[in-house]
């Protein structure tokens, strides 16, 4: 079955750290050196949605301001990822240097690591290790980190509702424009990366844009971080390479019975074994932040998708009005078509509805509720059903 | 300068200032966008998604209300795919919402309501009722408001009133997901929280969720009691504001309508809270004075100033609950409205020769906090509940209409006496500024013999719509009682709305400001723009009502409280002086401190 080997790809794992020598030569050069090289890089965020990083840190940097933060996004809340979880216990420092090289390049004098309510337990080591950090980069550059825990809401991992949980207030998403860089966390201009995607910019800086980008695709250069679970023999973390279809992914990671993958959790895409060879991992095709669940013949559907959205009915904010009854009527309305209190026929309502809410949420919750709904009803339609 | 947008809403060309949102540019050509947590007074939300557009080239829909116009911006207000998400949005709001329109306070007076009729087409509810699936409470315990939350579409236009315009915070968001809620500190009923009753929250609730408790029943019973005599005193703010909820302008001074509609109804006597207004300032204004005369002569260190003035009850509770160590500030008057039921059940029953026990005194306020003062056990000096019921300008419409009354034709009658005189002076208490304008007005002429040194005695800085407003009055050439003032500067200051009053609190606090005397009144506006007062609200509305205040003023024979031949009648008669034993036992008060959550 693993004739076919997925290239492995050992970027960020890899204990070839010594930051402070990175940095070094890294601060030696201009910021729009080092903008310039994760610019041609192409390296996009790691969290999901795909925003180029070099923008965002260049946009940042032009932008105005007396005072501008670099925040890491750890509030890894997407059901079925837990990659940065690993990256935060086994490299944090490359996680802080990353932080740092965008702090010199953006002009940010404190930094903050937003840490998931549930990883408290990491917090002793990686205050530990961030101890260390600072101490070792004390001469280079003007620049603290803190860490700050999040209470365990999933929707503080959108990012205008993390600054607003950093600010001491509800966590609540924020209308868009003004966008982070601009006016983030305190209305200053903020740069909000993911743990990965900070590790991977601070490897741009030590490999150069070249070694990242002649991986992956053009629409998705460079490898990236998968925590695989399910129905699979091989669950656990690992880094690959961009652009691969899904049909070897199932190759290499399903148990032979693999009926569907969700790609990116419960706000992600379902896709069914008939489409996993024409489906391409990665921006082109179903991005992902990492999640990657695999399910055999031997699973619901619809229970899965009853189990997503219980998940999405409670993790709403509840602030706009086509996620808050928007999830509780997509909930309520696939459990009364299986019960036979309404007609198949009404799950293309609800389909519309999840379109309404696709189109009309306030922020990316709201909106990314549509992809699993409308993927596993529309190619499972018959197990909402009977 | 603001630079000039340049966009195209539904093909037509529109310019707006740099700043404005697509809503505002929608509006500026009268393309109508609906909304529902969007509301002039407050802070973009952005939550409700009922004015989602159309931008070509964007994926997504945008909030109209939250999204800035900007430059060759392509706007579609009422595409199919706008259409289509706004439906489902309003049938998910219904889906939530407790819709039994018939049964409800604000059945036709209802945001959602005029959403839902012009854009339901099919009898047919599209998506499951959940309002059975919901664990929905009514909190009913208060004398002023009522919260249901099964009527509530979670717009958070009253945590925003709440939050921003008064800085009470009594009403915050509680719970996500499908628990999401807004609710109190720990959850607690309104009456036993921060809660000032100021009741700005309903002038901006755009369902039922949010009402005051109404008394129109129980008034309409003791007036058909046979045995009871049944007084009514109408608020200056009233007959500025009644109007818009019977079918006039807003700006149009209904006084005499007022007065007749309410003989109609049947009220036995209908009387006057300018009279009390006027009494207001004698006894506020000696108090003034006797102040300043205890701190600069006698050097009494007891003596507190500044003085405050207690006349709005929201501002009352505001500062027994978040400056408690002010309290003795306060001026010890009671306000207009309980002054006047003091009476009513004293003086007014031995002139009339009526069995206190038999009268019923109600008053038509513009303020539902006044629901809660009368209910305050402070107000029972007559020996009885000074103020049996008090009802909004909105609740005296209602009355109307029930009554079924025209209120358009009605002849203009006046008001009976005795304690049915006014003078400018009263009238505008009903306006931020009006409450120091008139006692500016008689302080400085008992202190100096002449009249205030502003053309035709109005004091313009006072007024107006700037919340902070600092006025330091020169006092000289003073009578020979009054030396110690000669020369002096009397330095004021006004503010409406808690958020300002707070920050004139936090001022005298920190030491920055040496105020002698403060108005302050709760809600934006002072009286005008109060919790009870016909709905909607918004700046334009509140300045209209100003204007009628102040043309009302200009109007009356009488301009200055010491002049009103009832209130000179009435310390002949019965009260003597100002700040007498009697005046202390009736119109004054203290207050206590309450729990800062």
């Amino acid at each position: 079955m693993t004739k076919n080997k997925l290239k492995r790809i050992d970027l960020i794992f890899h204990e070839d750290c010594e930051c402070r020598q990175v940095l070094e030569k890294t601060f030696s050069r201009s910021n729009d050196e080092i903008i310039n090289d994760i610019l041609e890089s192409g390296l996009k965020g790691r969290g999901g949605a795909g925003f180029p990083t070099g923008l965002k840190w260049k946009f940042t940097a032009e932008q105005p301001a007396d005072e501008r933060f670099v925040i890491c996004n750890a509030d890894e809340g997407e059901p079925g990822t837990f990659k940065d979880r690993e990256i935060l216990f086994k490299v944090p420092s490359k996680v802080f240097s990353g932080m740092a090289v965008c702090a010199k390049v953006i002009g940010a004098k404190k930094g903050y690591i937003y840490l998931r309510g549930e990883y408290r337990f990491l917090l002793p080591e990686l205050q530990k290790a961030l101890g260390a950090f600072h101490r070792d980069i004390k001469d280079l550059i003007d620049f603290e980190i803190i860490i700050q825990m999040g209470s365990g809401a999933y929707i503080c991992g959108e990012e205008s509702a993390l600054f607003e949980s950093m600010e001491g207030k509800r966590g609540e998403p924020r209308n868009k424009p003004p966008y982070p860089t601009i006016s983030g966390f305190k209305d200053k201009p903020t740069v909000i990366n993911n743990v990965e995607t900070l590790v991977y910019a601070f490897m741009i800086c030590k490999h150069g844009p070249l070694s990242f980008k002649e991986l992956g695709t053009s629409d998705s250069r460079g490898s990236k971080v998968f925590s695989v679970s399910g129905d699979t023999p091989i669950a656990g973390i690992y880094e690959l390479e961009l652009g691969m279809s899904l049909e070897h992914f199932v190759e290499e990671f399903g148990d032979g019975d693999t009926k569907a993958v969700q790609v990116g959790g419960a706000a992600g895409f379902c896709v069914p074994r008939k489409k996993l060879k024409e489906t391409i991992i990665g921006f082109e095709g179903v991005p992902t932040g990492g999640s990657m669940k695999v399910f055999n013949s031997s699973r619901s559907m619809y229970n899965v998708l009853h189990n997503y959205l219980e998940f999405f009915e409670e993790e709403s904010c509840g602030q706009c009005t086509p996620c808050r009854v928007g999830c509780q009527q997509l909930l309520k309305g696939i459990e009364a078509v299986k019960k036979g209190e309404k007609k198949a026929i009404y799950l293309d309502q609800l389909l519309k509805l999840s379109e309404t809410m696709k189109l009309a949420s306030k922020c990316g919750l709201g909106q990314s509720v549509a992809n699993s709904f409308s993927s596993i009803v529309d190619n499972f339609r018959e197990e909402m059903i009977y | 300068m603001a630079k000039n947008i340049k966009l195209k809403i539904d093909g037509v060309d529109v310019q707006v200032e740099d700043g404005k949102t697509v809503l505002d540019a929608a509006r500026a050509i009268n393309v109508h966008i609906p909304t529902l947590c969007y509301h002039e007074d407050l802070c973009v939300a952005g939550n409700c998604r009922v004015c989602v557009v159309e931008v070509t080239g964007a994926k997504a829909l945008v909030a109209s209300c939250a999204m800035p116009a900007t430059d060759g911006m392509d706007v579609l207000t009422n595409s199919l795919k706008v259409r289509a998400a706004r439906k489902n949005i309003i049938e998910l709001l219904l889906s939530e919402h407790n819709a039994d329109c018939t049964m409800c306070y604000k059945n036709k007076k209802c945001e959602l309501q005029d959403l839902a009729s012009e854009y339901k087409t099919s009898g047919e509810q599209l998506f499951i009722d959940l309002v059975p699936l919901k664990d929905y409470t009514i909190d009913n315990f208060s004398p002023s408001i009522i919260k249901d939350d099964s009527k509530c579409i979670r717009c958070q236009r009253c945590v925003r009133t709440c939050e921003e315009l008064q800085h009470v915070s009594a009403l915050g968001v509680a719970y996500k997901g499908d628990k999401m809620k807004i609710s109190t500190f720990f959850e607690n009923p309104m009456y036993d929280v921060v809660c000032t009753n100021c009741g700005q929250c309903i002038n901006r609730c755009p369902t039922g969720s949010l009402i005051e408790r109404n008394y129109v029943d129980e008034v309409w019973d003791a007036i058909y009691d046979e045995k009871k005599h049944v007084v009514v005193q109408t608020a200056p703010a009233t007959r500025v504001a009644l109007g818009e909820d019977l079918g006039f302008e807003a700006g149009h001074v209904v006084t005499g309508k007022m007065v007749s509609a309410l003989k109609r109804v049947g009220f036995d006597s209908v009387l006057d809270t300018d009279f009390s207004a006027d009494l207001t300032i004698m006894e506020e204004g000696t108090e003034l004075l006797t102040r300043l005369k205890k701190a600069l002569v006698d050097k009494d260190p007891t003596v507190k100033l500044p003085m405050a003035t207690s006349c709005s009850p929201g501002w009352i509770k505001f500062i027994e609950h978040t400056f408690p160590e002010y309290l003795d500030n306060l001026s010890t008057c009671k306000s207009p409205q309980q002054m006047f039921g003091a009476l009513a059940k004293t003086y007014y029953a031995k002139k009339r020769d009526i069995d206190p026990a038999d009268i019923v005194s109600v008053s038509i306020m513009p303020c539902t906090a006044k629901k809660f003062e009368a209910d305050r056990p402070e107000m029972r000096s007559s020996g009885y509940k000074d103020v049996d019921y008090v009802l909004t300008t909105r609740e005296l419409a209602r009355m109307i209409k029930q009554a079924g009354l025209d209120f358009l034709s009605l002849p203009e009658e006046n008001y009976d006496s005795i304690m049915g005189e006014s003078t400018g002076a009263a009238v505008i208490f009903g306006a931020t500024g009006g409450v120091m304008e008139a006692a500016l007005r008689t302080a400085y002429e008992i202190v100096t013999g002449r009249e205030v040194p502003f053309e035709n005695l109005n004091i313009t800085p006072v007024r107006g719509m700037d919340g902070v407003k600092e006025v330091t009055v020169k006092i000289e050439g003073t009578l020979p009682d009054w030396n110690f003032l000669e020369g002096a500067e009397l330095k004021t200051v006004t503010a409406h709305g808690l958020t300002n009053a707070k920050y004139v609190m936090e001022r005298v606090k920190s030491g920055e400001a040496d105020y002698h005397f403060i108005e302050i009144m709760a809600c934006p506006g002072g009286c005008i723009g109060g919790g009870g007062q016909p709905i909607p609200t918004n700046m334009e509305i509140r300045k209209k009502r100003t204007e009628a205040i102040y043309m009302e003023d200009t109007g009356k024979p009488i301009r200055k409280s010491h002049e009103n031949p009832e209130v000179v009648a009435i310390y002949k008669e019965f009260l003597g002086e100002p700040l007498s034993h009697k005046s202390h036992e009736l119109l004054h008060t203290h207050y206590k401190a309450r729990q800062r959550y």
